[in-house]
């Protein structure tokens, strides 16, 4: 388990140094996208639209934020991650379309995601669930916000942070995916669990 | 006018609750953190725990999600204005919604219209119990998605009977996995009927964590399940480690004889709370944090 201090655009060798249990601190530019930004982004692909934002090297956070309008700048009150595996039909397309390199959320992602990863150097990184307010510290301005439209949780928040952290490095680009190894590793744990209980 | 004060006690309650966590969950949070040995989970609590105090300083929710609010009302059946209570919970979420603030969460489960203001039909729920004297006692219990979401309940078979209560806990903490947010707080309750296990499975989470059950058969049974859904290994927030779960509270009803429902709720690190009783004097005593404020 090592320590990694990143700034965006990230690139493609930071990311192969970086495995499981690893922590990292993002200094940069973080997109916030949840469903239905995901869902939006991919609409334009395939339509040759540009997005609003060019996400390249950049970390994407599944995350809807609590904000609030203080002379017209927007402040982030908490900003914890949302649970990532709603983004699972959408992810692997999402990374070899817009290259970004990071994807921060919570609870792990599957297969189809690990394998994108893999092909196009890309990791996935747990942010602690329900740390909103620790998140939100990092947090140094909103550079701009995008598809407001589709409501303030589900919109793309483009935010200036500084040490946003800590991230576990959940799945790497070797494929190793943490949240499916614990998840295999507890479901073996019920046989032994069971003879203690003695059924 | 009893109201106002009602209003007001539920709205601090409130602030309170999705604010400041209270001692007894704090303080098995730094336990666990001294107790865990992996790095990942350990890295986990750590965040947790800084995340608890910064959201004490700054005075913010320590989730984003602020939950969906239930609250339990032990009314004094002399209490006044017992008919005015509902209305009075009612205004407070709608001025917590707007003051603290709350993240709205309530919609319509047709139209998926949100209503703005956490509330809406059946929310909040409220679970009465009516006690002698002249008091009214408010507790508050805003629960996040992410836990509520892998609540289970099940009838088993009578033949199977506490054996079987204790594979379906273990196997429901195994299928949640990371999606409750843990370290968790489980309540699990067996008998009644299926609506009668969930509801005391649900309120089990209230107890304070620091509280041996003081049934000894059934504190017993909270330490073998602890240890049971500790050997997991999904850790906290499922990143893998010993810390799975910081409590099991047990609870129980008699059942027909040919039944045996049982069920599992499940409350996240945050497991937020908040109590206060109002006296006929309208003098308010905190229960769960020190003043007012926290």
């Amino acid at each position: 388990m090592a320590t990694y201090c990143l700034r965006t655009p990230i690139s493609r060798e930071d990311i192969s140094k970086l495995k499981v249990n690893d922590v990292i601190y993002i200094s940069g530019t973080v997109v916030t996208a949840r469903d239905q930004a995901h869902k939006r982004a991919l609409e334009y692909f395939q339509s040759g639209k540009l997005l609003p934002v060019n996400l390249e090297g950049l970390a994407v956070f599944h995350c809807g934020p609590v904000v609030k309008k203080k002379d017209a700048e927007w402040v982030v009150l908490a900003a914890g991650p949302t649970t990532s595996i709603r983004m699972e039909p959408f992810e692997a397309d999402f990374i070899e379309n817009f290259k970004v390199r990071v994807v921060v959320g919570k609870g792990g992602m599957g297969l189809n995601t690990t394998q994108a990863m893999v092909r196009h150097g890309c990791i996935y990184g747990a942010f602690t669930g329900g740390a909103a307010v620790l998140a939100a510290k990092s947090v140094k301005k909103v550079k701009d916000v995008k598809w407001l439209d589709l409501g303030v949780p589900e919109a793309l928040w483009i935010l200036e942070v500084e040490e946003f952290g800590p991230v576990v490095v959940a799945i790497d680009s070797y494929g190793c995916n943490l949240f499916l190894e614990v998840a295999r590793e507890a479901e073996e744990s019920k046989r032994q669990i069971y003879k203690k209980l003695g059924l | 006018m009893k109201t106002t004060i009602v209003e007001k006690t539920a709205f601090n309650i409130l602030r309170q609750a999705v604010i400041f966590l209270p001692a007894d969950v704090k303080g098995a949070l730094r336990k666990a953190y001294q107790t865990e040995v992996s790095d990942a989970g350990k890295t986990q609590l750590c965040a947790i725990l800084e995340n608890v105090k910064l959201a004490e300083r700054s005075c913010v929710p320590i989730c984003q999600d602020t939950g969906t609010i239930i609250f339990y009302v032990k009314a004094g059946a002399d209490f006044k204005d017992l008919n005015m209570v509902e209305e009075a919970l009612i205004t407070a979420i709608r001025r917590a919604t707007e003051e603290i603030p709350l993240r709205p969460n309530i919609v319509d489960p047709f139209n998926n219209k949100n209503s703005g203001d956490n509330t809406g039909r059946f929310v909040p729920f409220i679970n009465w119990e009516i006690v002698a004297g002249d008091s009214l006692e408010l507790t508050v219990m805003p629960k996040g998605a992410g836990s509520e979401n892998v609540s289970v309940m099940g009838v088993l078979l009578p033949g199977e009977g506490l054996n079987g209560l204790k594979k379906f806990v273990v196997d429901a903490v195994v299928k949640a996995g990371a999606q409750p947010c843990p370290p968790v707080v489980l309540g699990v309750a067996v008998g009644g009927g299926a609506d009668i296990a969930m509801k005391l499975a649900k309120q089990a989470l209230l107890r304070p964590l620091d509280m041996p059950n003081p049934n000894p058969q059934l504190a017993r049974l909270e330490k073998e399940l602890l240890e049971a859904v500790n050997m997991t290994g999904i850790g906290p927030m499922g990143l893998g480690g010993k810390i799975t779960a910081l409590r099991v509270h047990v609870d129980y009803a008699s059942r027909h004889t040919a039944s045996f429902p049982v069920a599992v709720a499940f409350n996240c690190w945050a497991a937020r709370k908040a109590s206060a009783r109002i006296y006929a004097n309208d003098s308010v005593k905190y229960l769960t944090h020190k003043t007012e404020v926290n």
